[in-house]
């Protein structure tokens, strides 16, 4: 399902009327199953971006297409339901949403408001807890006794028991450890191949470097930049602007670009940077 | 649901902001104490006069008082409703069944309306422009005599700012967990009465376990920082009582006396 933004701008009704403008004048595409990450300051509109997508927000202008779906001004809050099967959100913190007395009920919570049967639902559910990492013996707990990591864990589950298309990821990882967080990371690139579109909210570059493969930069409601990861962090300008920063591969490179290595461009994930440095010193 | 006016701080500099906020709280209730007094045109127009006088010194945009009245539309549209076709005539202008329209219903149903703007305002004025933090300690500071009594005025007060403060925080989390369920597939507002009804658990459960984890981290905080109730704290933010405040006692007392002249005017 391809995505489109044509113009969109979003004002909050605010009370602050500073603090009113969500997003200017956005257009892009986002392509079908493509992992596309979305970087920018605290702020910057992200969130207010993705959800269009989903129709939580709609624009104050411009329009939104997903899939046929057109999502303008005028879109009734009737109706919604398809497009919200479709488009699966993770919300920052989402464990907060969690409010079933067990961990089976609120993974089939989501399936059954769209429809889904109550056994195809319950068959979800034991298969997504498997896939987020936990055992099946979570399903019979409940959500409030679990850790926050595997909180974060069951919500994610939650969303994909109903098989969206689309899934939309508002920083996911944030406050979890390094290897939940590389799962959880791992996770979402296997989903991506199972034929899902992801989109990714981060603020961790490695990330961006590692699993996107479209980039795309927010700065002060607007889109700033669009393309690969590669393209965007070899970007000068936008580094020096702060929009954004390097992975570690990058700054390491950066480094070594002192001591008489030359890179093309810089390479940003750590296998790019093990050939390129195998290749400098037993290559030419 | 941010768009609740009545009881928000819009951040402002002006003559009503820098009144003190024990003496604006008393007024305020003064004031809503003497519109009950109004009963003709001319004492309504003369209060009316007075508080759009407020707002325009106040400095604050009018547009966030109409904005304040948005929330409270239906009950105004009701009672004024309920005066005008229920006041018993003998000169009804029209009538149907047990509904009758009367020129003294009408008059009445205005009058009404007149009462509803006042108070509205005027206490929209005084949340508009106090914090609730001066709120909470013009409360104290005037509920200190009941200390002798052995009344926990300052833990009272304590619990009020607290409750204040969180009341924003309440809002966006309501928020955010009912945009993270509509995103699951919950439609808010629709279906029946059970299945609306039914749709508030999954905001109310995630929105209790969090105000309680929310009061839990705070009270350690507190506790961390040395927080002891009861007697002997000192006060971090002074309150001040200056000229300025005593000119608007007497101007409230004026406004009393050409009230209570203006009640007989025919
Ligand atoms: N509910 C809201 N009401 C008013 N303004 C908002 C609201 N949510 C976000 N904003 C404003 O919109 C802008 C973009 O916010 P957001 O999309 O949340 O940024 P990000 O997700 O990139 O941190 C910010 O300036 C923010 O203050
Ligand atoms: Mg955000």
């Amino acid at each position: 399902m391809q995505i489109e933004f044509k113009n969109v701008t979003h004002s909050y009704e605010s009370n602050n009327p500073l603090s009113g403008l969500g997003l200017a004048d956005v257009s892009c595409k986002i392509e079908d199953k493509a992992f596309t990450a979305i970087v920018g300051k605290t702020g910057s509109g992200k969130s207010t971006l993705v959800r269009h997508i989903n129709a939580l927000l709609k624009p104050t202008s411009g329009e939104i297409k997903v899939g046929d779906r057109v999502i303008t001004p005028e879109t009734n809050n009737k109706n919604l339901k398809p497009l919200r099967k479709q488009v699966g959100m993770v919300f920052q913190f989402p464990e907060s949403q969690l409010f079933e007395d067990t961990v089976e009920k609120d993974i089939m919570f989501g399936p059954k408001n769209f429809g889904i049967p109550e056994e195809e639902a319950r068959e979800a559910a034991h298969k997504m807890i498997k896939v987020v990492g936990l055992s099946e013996d979570y399903l019979d707990r409940s959500p409030f006794d679990l850790s926050g990591g595997q909180m974060r864990r069951v919500a994610i589950a939650g969303v994909l028991a109903s098989d969206p298309e689309t899934i939309i990821l508002d920083e996911p990882t944030a406050g979890l450890d390094p290897v939940g967080r590389k799962e959880i990371m791992d996770l979402f690139k296997e989903q991506q191949q199972n034929g899902k579109t992801i989109i990714l909210i981060t603020h961790n570059m490695d990330d961006v470097a590692n699993y996107a493969e479209t980039m795309m930069v927010m700065h002060d409601s607007r889109l700033r930049a669009v393309g690969t990861p590669k393209d965007i962090f070899n970007d000068q300008d936008l580094l020096d602007k702060k929009l954004i920063s390097l992975p570690q591969s990058a700054v390491f490179a950066q480094k070594l670009a002192k001591k008489n290595f030359k890179f093309e461009s810089l390479p940003i994930t750590i296998n790019e940077l093990t050939a390129e440095i195998k290749q400098q010193i037993h290559g030419e | 649901m941010n768009k609740l006016i009545l009881g928000r701080y819009l951040p402002g500099d002006s003559l009503i902001y820098r009144l003190d906020p024990r003496g604006k709280f008393l007024i305020t209730f003064y004031f809503i104490g003497i519109v009950f007094l109004a009963n003709n045109l001319v004492s309504y127009a003369f209060l009316l006069l007075f508080v759009f006088f407020a707002v325009y010194i106040s400095k604050v945009s009018i547009s966030f008082f109409i904005k304040g009245l948005r929330p409270m539309l239906w009950l105004i549209l009701f009672t004024v409703m309920l005066q005008a076709f229920f006041t018993p005539s003998n000169h009804p202008i029209w009538h149907w069944a047990f509904l009758s329209l009367s020129k003294e219903g009408l008059v009445i149903a205005g009058y009404i309306f007149i009462r509803f703007i006042l108070i509205i305002f005027i206490s929209t004025l005084l949340t508009l422009t106090t914090t609730p933090i001066e709120i909470s300690d013009s409360i104290e500071s005037i509920l200190k005599p009941l200390r002798v009594i052995k009344f926990p005025v300052s833990q009272v007060a304590l619990m009020l700012s607290i409750a204040l403060r969180f009341v924003p925080l309440l809002i966006d989390e309501t928020i955010k967990i009912m945009d993270a369920q509509r995103a699951r597939g919950v439609d808010f507002g629709e279906g029946g009465l059970i299945k609306r009804i039914k749709s508030f658990v999954p905001i109310l459960i995630p929105l209790f376990v969090s105000s309680f984890s929310i009061a839990y981290d705070l009270a350690i905080a507190m506790e961390s920082r040395g927080y002891k109730d009861g007697e002997g704290r000192t006060k971090y933010r002074i309150l001040h009582w200056s000229k300025r405040d005593n000119i608007t006692v007497v101007v409230m007392i004026a406004i009393t006396v050409v009230l209570l002249f203006l009640r007989s005017y025919k």
